[in-house]
């Protein structure tokens, strides 16, 4: 087991997988020279040549929808956004192209695209580069969303979403770049569409993704230590397919849960997967379910106030300490 | 604010109430705590009292009448204020589980379906302090135990309310935590752990009788709290769950073990080592009786009855502090003397607590024996998911009439506990039938 970064991770799984597969090329703004926004794509250039790691101009529908056509003929594209924030101007080619050809071609053509970038909220990127764009993408049929929180899991699912014969959005968390963590040698592949329990517990159940997985494990300490209250994480790691399954069995076991996520409440994926959670697990409810969100606002950029909107460890706490009649 | 008069719920087991007689007519003014009528239960007459003061403006129900908990029976308010609403209302039935038997025998109160549109049904909840005010929680010893809450919804957990269910507690007397009265987990584990059951909620005279009784002198025993090991947990949770949900009966029949302990006695005095033991022989024609009956060896799986293409025979192990089962895989493809050494093995090694979980998890049918402890028959509860389990008591002798000639044989009850969802009565019979048949006629094993 080498410890390396979830940057690294990331870097590792491109490496393999165009090692693996001369049909896989990576496009984006400065993944060449620059060696991508966040470094991601270091190296890659140097190793891989210009025909398959190419820099783009700043036009992000432009090169998702060149990304889609080399799909359609075949190659096997990852097309980098800088940021998420950045693919709203690429949305259609991501919704409209990738999500709806293999239907709308009568099943002639795959699209085996892989989109990646940051979202999240970084620090101090203010309203327009501070956005979590899970919803928008976990609401659409035709796309896979991958959503790591760790670098093992960084690695194992970006390796199963580069050869994943659909399109799959691949978020990932812009605060997690620099963490550090445990990943296993040799081939790692996490398949698309299976949570992961981060943390074993008896009393609560607590669902998250990416950045926030931190934040409820952060939680689930203090709550330990603080309060005897033995919390079970739930990663989720993807968000289209969700997997209730894992969800339900660690709330059947608990009978409360909070389900934390970093982006807006409303039609949030929290309440997609609150809605599961009622359907399939009324009667092992102890208490409703609660949320912990961002606040429904734009994000600030003052220092002071973005930390007021972005939920905290004492958000999740004091979710859990409600659903466990505590406060 | 006009309240209703419900029959309360004035025992636990309570699911109608004859009402013997009004105390009060129509017209009268009342106080609050002023007894309105006095009820005949399931277990002796009671009165009910009115929750608020106010004039008694509809009597719904004769004296005589039997009506259903919950059931309105008349309606205090103002002396001017319109009750039509309340009066259109049907009886409400209680939100004890028992009620819903109950419906045939409600009085000549209306009586049209409740209506589709729930606001004018149960105008109460949108003003419920009037209603009837939450007792505070520090009261509750002192106040008038007659008027639990049975008119009102119940405030519970979904989790709770399936706990309490299959425990057997009753809802309408238990006090809630949570907010709003709300009664959670904790409120169903607290009340299973101090042992509360519904007759242990006594009424107040009750409970003075109970005290009148008490012996003098220094007790001999002393309160302890024993913490629950993990097994007993899980016993507890996993029994809680079988009685629960799992609908039991139970059959018995006794069996002249003559033969068969004869033919246990030959096969030892010929065996160089080793023992065949009574249970090793019970394992043995229990698995080929379940051969014999597949129905039996089953599991209900909700939306099928699955039939176990193995035999494994959980034996029931006592310990210390609770029990484990250990398994006998393929019990049926073995011969008795492998049987015996492989069940002295599972046994000694359950004892001292050195069984993986494979070899302690899925049996499809289990034999429980406290025959060894002088118990003549008793019923065990079924493993889930096993469909059933054979309880076996001791083997005694006994006059029993043979041809008309009173003669001792060695004797042992059986009793079979099985879950109705696959097995049905004639079908455990027949079972217990072969299982009889096997042991009197020990050559049937063989035939």
């Amino acid at each position: 087991m080498a410890v390396i970064t979830y940057r690294e991770a990331l870097n590792r799984a491109l490496r393999e997988e165009m090692e693996r597969d001369g049909s896989v090329f990576l496009i984006g703004e400065e993944v060449g020279e620059y060696d991508g926004a966040y470094k991601v794509s270091k190296g890659l250039l140097d190793t891989f040549g210009e025909w398959r790691v190419r820099d783009t101009p700043i036009a992000e529908n432009g090169f998702a929808g060149l990304g889609v056509g080399a799909a359609m003929a075949g190659l096997r594209p990852v097309v980098e956004f800088m940021t998420w924030n950045f693919a709203l101007l690429a949305y259609d080619a991501i919704v409209n192209s990738a999500a709806k050809l293999l239907f709308m071609s009568g099943g002639q053509f795959n699209i085996p695209i892989v989109f990646r970038g940051p979202g999240g909220a970084a620090l101090q990127l203010s309203a327009q580069h501070s956005q979590v764009p899970d919803p928008w993408y976990a609401n659409i049929p035709g796309i896979k969303v991958c959503v790591p929180a760790t670098p093992a899991d960084a690695l194992g699912l970006l390796k199963s979403a580069i050869r994943d014969a659909d399109p799959v959005v691949f978020i990932e968390g812009e605060l997690l770049y620099n963490m550090k963590g445990e990943v296993p040698d040799g081939e790692h592949l996490v398949p698309i569409g299976l949570a992961d329990i981060k943390r074993i517990g008896e009393d609560v159940t607590i669902v998250a993704h990416s950045r926030m997985v931190h934040v409820a494990l952060a939680a689930a300490e203090k709550l330990a230590s603080e309060y005897e209250v033995e919390a079970e994480v739930v990663d989720l790691r993807s968000l289209r397919p969700l997997d209730t399954d894992s969800v339900i069995a660690s709330v059947r076991k608990t009978n409360r849960a909070v389900v934390v996520q970093e982006g807006w409440p409303v039609s949030g994926i929290g309440a997609q997967i609150v809605d599961d959670i009622q359907r399939e697990a009324f009667d092992d409810l102890d208490a409703p379910v609660a949320r912990v969100s961002g606040l429904d606002v734009p994000m600030h950029y003052a220092r002071s106030i973005e930390k007021l909107i972005v939920p905290s460890v004492d958000h999740v706490v004091n979710a859990v300490k409600h659903v466990c009649y505590l406060d | 604010m006009a309240t209703k008069i419900v029959m309360a719920q004035l025992s636990p087991t309570m699911e109608e109430g004859k009402l013997v007689e009004w105390k009060v007519k129509e017209g009268d003014q009342v106080e609050a705590g002023d007894i309105l009528a006095e009820v005949e239960t399931d277990k002796a007459n009671m009165d009910i009292e009115a929750l608020h003061g106010g004039v008694i403006r509809a009597l719904l129900v004769a004296d005589g009448d039997v009506v259903a908990v919950g059931a309105l029976i008349g309606v205090i308010a103002d002396a001017d204020e319109d009750i039509s609403a309340l009066l259109e209302s049907a009886p409400q039935p209680s939100s004890a589980p028992a009620a819903e038997d109950a419906a045939p025998v409600q009085p000549e109160a209306p009586s049209e379906p409740v209506p589709s549109e729930p606001a004018p049904v149960e105008p109460a909840p949108a003003e419920p302090a009037p209603a009837e005010p939450a007792p505070a929680p520090t009261d509750a010893p002192t106040t008038n135990v007659q008027t639990p809450r049975t008119s009102e919804r119940i405030k519970v957990s979904p989790v709770a309310r399936r706990m309490a269910q299959a425990a057997g507690l009753d809802l309408a007397v238990m006090s809630g935590t949570g907010p709003g009265g709300r009664i959670i987990k904790g409120d169903v584990e607290a009340a299973i752990a101090t042992g509360a059951t519904p007759a242990a909620v006594a009424t107040g005279t009750a409970a003075d009788a109970a005290r009148a009784m008490a012996p003098v002198g220094t007790p001999r025993l002393e309160d302890q709290r024993i913490e629950l090991s993990m097994m007993r947990k899980a016993i507890a949770k996993r029994l809680v769950q079988s009685i629960g949900p799992i609908p039991h009966f139970f059959l018995t029949t006794e069996i002249d073990m003559e033969r068969a302990l004869d033919m246990r006695k030959s096969l030892n005095d010929r065996l160089s080592e080793g023992k065949v033991g009574v249970n090793d022989l019970l394992i043995k024609v229990v698995a080929e009786a379940l051969t014999r009956h597949p129905e039996i060896n089953a599991s209900f799986e909700g939306d099928a009855i699955r039939r176990h293409g193995s035999v494994d025979i959980g034996i029931a192990v006592a310990l210390p502090d609770g029990l484990i089962t250990p398994v006998l895989r393929d019990a049926d493809r073995k011969g008795l003397l492998q049987i015996s050494v492989e069940s002295a093995d599972l046994v000694a090694r359950g004892r001292i607590r050195r069984l993986t979980p494979e070899e302690y998890q899925g049996a499809t049918f289990t034999i429980s024996n406290l025959g060894m402890m002088d118990i003549d028959e008793f019923t065990a509860i079924i493993n889930p998911p096993e469909a059933a389990i054979l309880a076996i008591g001791q083997t005694v002798e006994k006059p029993v009439v043979e041809d008309g000639e009173v003669v001792v044989r060695r004797r042992m009850r059986v009793t079979m506990s099985c879950d109705h969802r696959v097995i049905d009565g004639a079908m455990g019979a027949a079972f217990l039938q072969t299982l009889r048949a096997m042991l009197e006629n020990p050559l049937e094993l063989v035939s």
